[in-house]
């Protein structure tokens, strides 16, 4: 009888540590893996083409539901592209909005990324740990926009609406007991930029306490140390971008080097690591988590100073407002130009990259001068990160496939979008 | 353009010459367009010379030209006449055409230098070859080899020299390419599980194109420019 020299495995599409839809074909010689063959698109939805056949303003919502745990960034890079070539100016109460929303944002992805990488690879407490954090700052998402995940908040011209008074509070139920809601209440007595403010008070002893349960364990440097490594050169060659370019040792930030909104005012420092493992690009997350934090704070003292218009008085791009549309007939014409046709973008290209938390989201986008554009090409960093997937695991044993899977921080709405 | 800009405009120009003829941008950013033979050459020399040290392909992607400009709604005579009803039926080219219009399909490539921070894009046409073909950057950025596989996936540009070139995001045993401009947004075939036979099966769609919203080209002093500048 021939002997068996190496089988191959089915990984997915439908498996826990595969984060969504992935299928992953490996070619195994007993628990080592010779080849790694991905097959992504099994959540394909043809968002660019979607994206053409809709004015402008009606695609912000499928930008969310592309990386569905960072979803005001992906919005972010797409309405840069618009002011990119409209050329209008922001409000910048509405660019320090953003900015502190890119960074909740960031918080949000890292919390989900940290927890999910944990639970993957044994640290079960993790999870749960992360979710309360996240519970507090998809509260933040609700308040300002009305929903937890998909908020499609972000406006060409600004935002969609300035920061609320009051925070919603939770009501006496079944479930909690009086005592148990006055404590969750507790926080929410307040503006939204007082719970933010607690929040960023609260939270870098929460990553203190991840840290303790991570940082020197055992088995988790055992299952991340050495892990996934790749070299500076090669996450260039790879075209890595964000923490997995940063985990190799590459200083590199479009926050910092090629600044947008009002990143340039803002003082915060790029975490690199040094080996391009596992447990570096964990680091480096981590430590983006604490700058974050850094951030949202200054724009929370900002913001606290300074009262003004949100959104752009460009009547071409955004909506007049109710009051005036009762009054004045040219702003009720352009309310109906706008929600019934839509602004036209005037002939050209533009490609907006913004910082997502998982590396750089672009948007390239082709106008004719058309209410749609022309083309839309979503540049997903998800999608170059998996697509090393085999160089990153050759050699490595089976459960290590996982670990990778869980440091490439991999979302499949953005991948086969 | 900045002018950090404007000298990597004069060094590409002094480097390159007449290869890359650049195109004007509304927004400040660098393109040029290049013969699809020069690519290889002149990818090679952005990414491996010192002046440019472009070390990094940031994405790669396909544009189909067919329907740029034209719109769905005439809006000239409108004032006299009124509107018409907005779905007007494209005229379609079908994929069989011998030879397209050298000037329809185009791949794009953003690059990013790292060192030098620069950003600058590359577009190259096919020319009117069915299939359409370009050489492969894969060699000089590693990054292109899933990129070029989507560029292949949705508008069927073939790429010479790529070693894996498969389908990668539309379904197994997919028929067309869908982002290019004569492929119906609502698809050819849609799926339903057979009772009868116990298994998945594909049908023509059954659901009716439609456009809520038509495409509307707008000449007004919002949008031209030269318009602009007259008032």
């Amino acid at each position: 009888m021939a002997e068996i020299q190496s089988f191959t495995m089915n990984f997915g599409p439908q498996h826990p540590a595969a984060h969504g839809v992935l299928r992953l074909v490996l070619e195994m010689d007993g628990e080592v893996i010779l080849h790694a063959d991905p097959h992504v698109g099994l959540l394909h939805r043809g968002t660019e083409k979607l994206a053409e056949s809709k004015p402008f303003n009606q695609s912000i919502g499928y930008m969310d539901r592309l990386d569905y745990v960072s979803m005001m960034c992906n919005e972010h890079g797409y309405v840069l592209a618009i002011e990119k070539l409209l050329g209008i100016e922001v409000p910048l109460r509405a660019q320090y909005i953003r900015v502190m929303f890119d960074e909740i944002t960031r918080l949000l992805n890292h919390l989900l990324w940290l927890g999910a990488h944990g639970l993957d690879i044994g640290a079960m407490t993790m999870f749960i740990y992360c979710f309360r954090e996240r519970e507090d700052l998809m509260d933040c998402y609700e308040a300002v926009s009305g929903t937890r995940m998909h908020a499609t908040y972000y406006r060409p011209g600004g935002v969609y609406r300035d920061l609320p008074d009051t925070m919603p509070q939770h009501k006496p139920n079944q479930w909690r007991s009086d005592k148990e809601i006055a404590r969750l209440n507790r926080q929410r007595t307040g503006s939204l930029l007082d719970f933010i403010e607690d929040f960023t008070d609260r939270f870098p002893v929460r990553v203190d306490e991840y840290e303790t349960l991570l940082t020197d364990n055992r088995i988790w440097k055992q299952r991340t140390v050495n892990v996934g490594v790749v070299s500076p050169e090669r996450a260039m060659q790879l075209g890595f971008s964000g923490p997995m370019l940063r985990g190799s040792g590459i200083e590199w930030d479009v926050r910092k080097k090629q600044p947008y909104e009002v990143y340039g005012d803002m003082a915060f420092d790029i975490p690199v690591g040094v080996n391009g493992d596992c447990y570096d690009r964990y680091l480096v997350r981590i430590e983006e988590m604490r700058q974050s934090n850094r951030i949202i704070r200054q724009c929370v003292d900002w913001l606290r100073k300074h009262p003004g218009p949100v959104m752009s008085d460009n009547r071409k791009v955004a909506p007049p407002s109710r009051v005036d549309m009762k009054e004045d007939m040219e702003s009720l014409i352009h309310h109906f130009k706008l929600f019934t046709e839509g602004y036209s973008v005037p002939a050209g290209e533009a490609y907006a990259a913004v910082e997502h938390p998982k590396g750089e989201f672009g948007i390239y986008l082709v106008s004719d001068g058309a209410n749609k554009p022309y083309r839309v090409k979503i540049r997903a960093p998800g999608f170059a990160h998996i697509s090393a997937m085999n160089e990153m695991v050759v050699g490595h044993m089976l459960a290590d496939v996982v670990a990778v899977i869980g440091t490439q921080d991999i979302v499949f709405g953005e991948i086969d979008r | 353009m900045k002018p950090r800009y404007e000298a990597l405009a004069q060094r590409i120009s002094a480097r390159f010459g007449d290869s890359l003829s650049p195109v004007e941008s509304i927004c400040g950013e660098l393109t040029y367009e290049l013969d699809k033979q020069d690519l290889p050459g002149v990818a090679r020399a952005l990414r491996n010379e010192d002046d440019f040290g472009f070390e990094m392909l940031m994405d790669a992607c396909g544009v189909d030209y067919l329907a740029y400009g034209q719109s769905e709604w005439q809006t000239e005579e409108a004032t006299s006449s009124g509107f018409s009803r907005a779905s007007i039926p494209k005229n379609i080219v079908p994929d069989a055409d011998e030879k397209f219009d050298g000037r329809r399909f185009a791949v794009v490539y953003h690059l990013l230098s790292v060192s030098r921070n620069y950003r600058l894009r590359l577009r190259v046409f096919t020319g009117p070859d069915n299939p359409p073909i370009v050489p492969s950057v894969i060699e000089i950025w590693n990054a292109a080899n899933w990129y070029e596989r989507e560029v292949f996936d949705m508008f069927g540009i073939l790429f010479e020299g790529h070693p894996d070139l498969r389908r990668i995001l539309t379904d197994y045993g997919f028929i067309g390419h869908p982002f290019r401009k004569d492929f119906p947004l609502i698809g050819n075939v849609e799926v339903r599980y057979d009772l009868e036979r116990g298994r998945v099966a594909y049908q023509p769609v059954s659901i009716e194109p439609r456009t809520l919203v038509p495409r509307v080209i707008r000449d007004d002093n919002r949008y031209s420019g030269q318009l602009k500048d007259e008032q």
